[in-house]
């Protein structure tokens, strides 16, 4: 799923300041999931930015609703008599969602309450790792499931570099060296052979913005 | 978020009485009591107000003298805090 | 003759290989290259020039190569891949061919959180073993990695690293295979302390023929101090120094430990002269350039051989 973080409470306020009447806007899918803007998350932030607010002798009005995301245009529709009446839309979906969101309501300023961060896994309640960069040329077919692209702080395909120290990338003790693992994964699966071969020169495809269009399925000026 | 709600409506302090640590019905209610305390000390530091405005204490149900010295040992706190300045907005 | 470089024609004729190193300044002072490189002159066959070592920016290494050809020595151009995509690395060659450079080295590069610009992106748009095929198709094939034409293509001897001390252990001798195969001419390996773990390494790449497909230059730095030696020893990723050679420094009185550490490193080049698979000695004596020229007396790899 999309993780992401909410933003430092400060960096919100600020955001925020020119205004007296926001509706806060919180997604039900990924980032509810994560912790991070689901309707527990909404009401929890407007709480904080109310008194912090009184407290600045400057307080302001806040919506809360939370529609089940806000990358799809069937759940936004709820929005659409709501939001006439605010001056501002706070967004803790992902980046995707909130640019769904101001794309909507184009008159209306639409601020970012969270950094989306990474496509990742659930390690455990409030604990959430990186695995997947989306980089359109999945090679985990060869690496024993473990992505290089996204685990090796270089981006090795031939890995690993000589930085290897105890199984752990030189950046960090915590941070395990992908390719190391990748070897071990191979080794116990006996299928060393996979990386024995030199991987060639990649070509990137995630250089400029994507589009899928599924087979079957046209965009719908095109139908008929 | 209930802890929160008390002093954005005027509190002036809320402590949460738990059980001593490894003795809970519940077996790890009384820890993430605590983390949830802490949270939300942080959560009220952010916003510009005392952290120490709410406070976890730890307890058997069978020490009342203990509670009670907490009681007032909380309610110290919270005059040397001084009032919520946020209970003028409450009244509204 | 693949690029006709000092190195590639020393190595050729079959003679041991004494390389140094030298890493450029942290500004425009280009005396200050000369200076160092006036300490190596004559002294070995080829010198390293590093690129933004440990990700910190210095003179860019072509620069400070082509100061080193200004001042009559043979550059190692080191390249690393966290600092450009392979359009500026096809670029900087072509550039670096123009002016002389004949070798290369192809690395990895130390992560950018290390140096002084830890917030910048990490380019790795290619892989130091990709880089190393990039290099060999260029002279070779004469074509870019694209695959269309170079005119006047540049013909360089390649150079990569090889880290002999890193875990998998078991796995280093494999990645030196795959090196070797993506066209690689020489390795420099990490520095070595530990002969025993190095002489087991080279004894794999022997048996599988790794070391008459490409010339094994081992690495040496002589230690300066204690402290040096326990910093390597901890903090430094990949490398390995076993406790003996932390007793032998401290058991020399203070005034005597760099000397010992000369000693120590001229010992390993003795040892070296005579390990079948290794073909010289690259010497890494960073911000010691000074001391490279009684390094090499001692170490007896004087006189340099003087190809034509």
């Amino acid at each position: 799923m999309i993780v992401a973080e909410r933003k430092p409470f400060e960096e919100i306020k600020d955001m925020l300041k020119g205004y007296k009447k926001v509706l806060n806007v919180g997604c039900g899918t990924c980032v509810a999931v994560c912790l991070t803007g689901g309707e527990k998350e909404v009401e929890v932030l407007n709480a904080e930015l109310d008194m912090a607010r009184k407290l600045d002798e400057n307080p302001i009005e806040l919506g809360a609703i939370t529609i089940e995301r806000q990358c799809d245009r069937e759940y936004l529709e709820a929005l659409d008599d709501k939001v006439g009446d605010y001056e501002a839309l706070l967004s803790m979906a992902c980046g995707a969602g909130i640019q769904f969101l101001a794309e909507r309501f184009p008159s209306k300023p639409v601020l970012p309450a969270v950094d989306t961060t990474f496509i990742g896994v659930n390690q455990d309640v409030g604990w959430y790792e990186e695995r997947c960069r989306s980089c359109s040329s999945c090679v985990l077919g060869w690496t024993g499931g473990i992505c290089p692209v996204t685990m090796c702080a270089k981006g090795v395909y031939n890995g690993p570099c000589g930085g290897t120290d105890n199984g752990n990338c030189e950046i960090h003790q915590d941070q395990p060296c992908a390719w190391f693992k990748i070897y071990e994964r191979l080794a116990g699966q006996d299928r060393l052979d996979l990386i024995m071969e030199y991987q060639p020169i990649v070509a990137w495809k995630n250089q400029k913005p994507r589009t899928l269009m599924q087979p079957g399925y046209k965009k719908p000026e095109e139908a008929e | 978020m209930h802890l929160l709600r008390s002093i954005q409506k005027g509190a002036d302090g809320v402590y949460v009485v738990g059980c001593l640590e490894g003795t809970c019905h519940y077996n790890e209610g009384n820890l993430r009591a605590s983390e949830r305390v802490e949270h939300v000390r942080n959560l009220l530091e952010e916003i510009g107000l005392e952290s120490d405005r709410a406070r976890m204490y730890n307890l058997s149900s069978g020490e009342g003298p203990t509670f009670a010295a907490y009681a007032k040992e909380m309610t110290e706190n919270i005059r040397a805090l001084g009032p919520n300045p946020l209970k003028k907005w409450a009244k509204v | 003759m693949k690029s006709g470089s000092n190195l590639e024609k020393v190595l050729e004729a079959g003679h041991f290989a004494f390389t140094g190193e030298l890493g450029p300044p942290r500004g425009t002072n280009a005396e200050e290259v000369r200076e160092k490189a006036q300490h190596l002159k004559g002294m070995v066959d080829m010198v390293n020039i590093t690129d933004n070592q440990t990700a910190v920016v210095r003179m860019a290494s072509w620069a400070a190569c082509m100061i080193l050809i200004q001042e009559g020595l043979e550059p190692n151009f080191q390249m690393v891949c966290r600092d450009r995509n392979r359009l500026a690395m096809q670029a900087d060659i072509l550039g670096a061919y123009t002016h002389g450079v004949r070798n290369m080295l192809c690395l990895s590069g130390d992560h950018c959180m290390f140096g002084d610009h830890p917030d910048a992106m990490g380019v790795f748009d290619i892989d130091s073993m990709q880089l190393i095929n990039m290099v060999k198709t260029m002279r070779d094939e004469g074509k870019f990695q694209s695959g269309t034409d170079i005119e006047d293509p540049p013909k360089i001897f390649i150079g990569a690293a090889a880290n002999p001390f890193a875990d998998p252990f078991e796995w280093r001798v494999h990645r030196l295979a795959k090196k070797i195969n993506a066209g690689v001419d020489f390795i420099q390996t990490q520095c070595i302390y530990n002969m025993d773990r190095f002489k087991k390494w080279i004894k794999e790449a022997n048996d599988m023929g790794l070391t008459e497909k490409a010339y094994i230059l081992a690495g040496v730095t002589p230690m300066k101090n204690v402290g040096m030696a326990r910093y390597m020893q901890k903090k430094v990723p990949g490398i390995e120094v076993p406790e003996e050679l932390i007793d032998r420094l401290k058991g020399v009185d203070k005034k005597k430990v760099a000397d010992e550490g000369i000693k120590i490193a001229c010992e390993q080049v003795e040892e070296f002269k005579e390990m079948k698979g290794v073909h010289g000695v690259h010497m890494m004596a960073i911000e010691w350039e000074h001391k490279v020229p009684e390094i090499a007396e001692r170490a007896k790899v004087l006189p340099r051989p003087v190809m034509d």
